[in-house]
């Protein structure tokens, strides 16, 4: 990618529009390197929710009064944006979901129940967040088919040779994978995860929350059958995320929450389900959250993801090169062109949750644990590491400050 | 500078740099593990009894300083106590003995090893378990 031709991004400028950078940590200004857990907002989107709560809200559909077909225009109106940013066909593959977990486990459960039996096979790659792979495995479970797992090696990559001896162990129907480990920040080679389970027959389900905050995600460049993102990554409001799945397979598949606004029909006898995509949105739906979620797609694609690629280009190659510099610490992942910006790390054998209370009195937030990953946790020797995630606000001097605190939490241990 | 000061001070990284009580014991009369899945911190304390006293009892384990400073301390508190002694002691007399402040997340990483040796006690010596341990195998403070 020609990185040096894309445009640039001022951040300081940007984290102006977030006031959370207004209130200090420990009397020190907030770095806040956690993105990747979730995205600070910025005041377009909290005053684009408020502005609805005050103006235009009412519940959804059904409703004949001037307020309820505002607030129905806002929501299906956010469908419509999501619909652009991800380039779905039609605004009705887009479903709305409460995050990742809960889009995968509707296609699991809706799916999976209808499709998976014995001699099939389930497959995750051992990249996976705990979203997209504990289901996977529940399911298997639950209909006798066979799950497996795409491993990675030692060092957090992908083992493609291993793929068609997996097919061996049943008839390959799932392939749960990611776009961008959590964990690593590793850009997965997708176009040959998503090939190889269509050649096998295999519908691919692609997890794409660490992807879509930090650059384009096109469903129909992708292929898959499935591609699910989360809001709150992506500067938007928790609560609120999307699952776009081919209109077929939507069509075909069981709902798998029941109850409010999902039916088409209710007897005593039976019950009819709605058109897609309202079968799967059971319930009243996050309405303030859909406004909040377009605002910040609206507010990221404003920015613009060249610019925001080149911005964590940038900042990832400085911090691996930067945190290079200091003695005993371990390096998780591939080089600075293969991810996003994600780094994860240990310092000598001091555990990431002290590094991270370290680095915290300095105002510095960075995330310590297993990341929802226990597998490519176990795969890489460990039982947690120390992340970093950097955004579209991030500083290189927060970096600097984080450097400062690994340095400090060296002498304290030693 | 202050808070971390008293977070991590000298008696801390002095058990965990050197941790009291650290090992297995051949032929413990007792065992038990447990997990804080939060950080993954794990501990495993094996326990043998002279009657109802604790004659001996060890950890291993990996984690934060705090658990593992915090294990090692309990270590020192509770050998030649009986069982039922220390099965019912508060967790208070081993956040005294640890003494620093400690935000909720991080209470669970210190309150980790009492949970494994009451879960040891209980499967050795039958002595009670408190409530929301009651009926596992293995201790998850989550």
């Amino acid at each position: 990618m020609a990185v040096q031709a894309q445009p640039r991004l001022d951040a300081e400028k940007l984290r102006a529009d977030f006031p959370i950078f207004e209130h200090p940590i420990h009397g020190k200004p907030l770095a806040y390197l956690d993105s990747a857990a979730s995205a600070q907002k910025p005041r377009q989107v909290l005053d684009a929710m408020t502005s609805f709560y005050e103006t235009s809200y009412a519940n959804i559909h059904r409703g004949v009064y001037d307020l309820a077909e505002r607030s129905t225009e806002a929501y299906e109106a956010a469908r419509e944006t999501v619909r652009a940013f991800v380039n779905a066909g039609s605004a009705r593959e887009i479903v709305f979901a409460r995050n990742v977990t809960a889009a995968i486990n509707a296609v699991a459960y809706g799916w999976g129940l209808d499709n998976l039996g014995p001699g099939d096979l389930v497959l995750a790659t051992e990249l996976e967040h705990h979203s997209n792979f504990v289901p996977w495995q529940y399911i298997a479970g639950r209909t006798g088919a066979e799950f497996g797992v795409v491993p990675v090696d030692s060092e957090g990559e992908l083992q493609f040779d291993e793929l068609d001896a997996l097919a061996e162990r049943g008839r390959p129907k799932v392939l749960a994978c990611t776009a961008v480990s959590n964990s690593l920040g590793t850009i997965t080679a997708l176009p040959r995860l998503v090939d190889w389970a269509h050649d096998q027959g295999a519908i691919a389900v692609v997890d794409a929350a660490q992807a879509a905050p930090h650059t384009t995600v096109d469903v129909q460049a992708i292929g898959a059958e499935f591609v699910a993102f989360t809001g709150h990554k992506v500067c938007g409001p928790t609560g609120i995320g999307a699952l776009w799945g081919r209109s077929e397979l939507l069509e075909a598949m069981s709902p798998f929450e029941l109850g409010g606004h999902m039916i088409r029909k209710v007897t005593v006898e039976k019950t009819t389900w709605n058109e897609i995509p309202h079968k799967f949105e059971a319930g009243t739906a996050p309405i303030a959250e859909a406004v909040g979620l377009a605002a910040a797609l609206d507010y990221v694609g404003e920015v613009g993801f060249p610019a925001i690629e080149r911005h964590e280009h940038e900042l990832t190659e400085y911090a691996l090169g930067r945190l290079a510099e200091i003695p005993g610490l371990r390096l998780y992942g591939p080089p600075a062109d293969r991810r996003v910006g994600i780094v994860s790390f240990n310092l000598e054998d001091i555990h990431p949750h002290d590094v991270a209370q370290i680095v915290d009195a300095e105002g510095v937030a960075v995330r310590a644990g297993h990341h929802c990953n226990q597998p490519l946790m176990a795969k890489l020797g460990v039982n947690a590491t120390t992340r970093a995630s950097f955004y579209l606000y991030t500083l290189p001097e927060e970096i600097d400050r984080l450097v400062d605190g690994l340095h400090r939490a060296r002498k304290l241990f030693s | 500078m202050s808070e971390l000061d008293s977070l991590y001070r000298e008696v801390i990284l002095d058990h965990y740099k050197n941790p009291r009580g650290h090992g297995v014991i051949d032929g413990a009369d007792a065992e038990a593990e447990g997990q804080n899945p939060l950080c993954g911190d794990e501990v495993s304390i094996a326990v043998s009894f002279e009657g109802d006293t604790i004659a001996d009892v060890k950890f291993q384990g990996r984690g934060c300083a705090i658990s593992q400073a915090a294990t090692s301390m309990l270590m020192d508190m509770v050998r030649g106590r009986s069982a039922e002694e220390v099965a019912s002691m508060s967790r208070d007399e081993l956040l005294d003995e640890v003494g620093i402040p400690l935000t909720p997340v991080r209470l669970k990483c210190a309150l980790l090893g009492l949970g494994v040796l009451k879960l040891a006690l209980h499967k050795g010596r039958g002595t009670p378990l408190p409530e929301e341990w009651a009926g596992l195998e293995e201790l998850e403070l989550s």
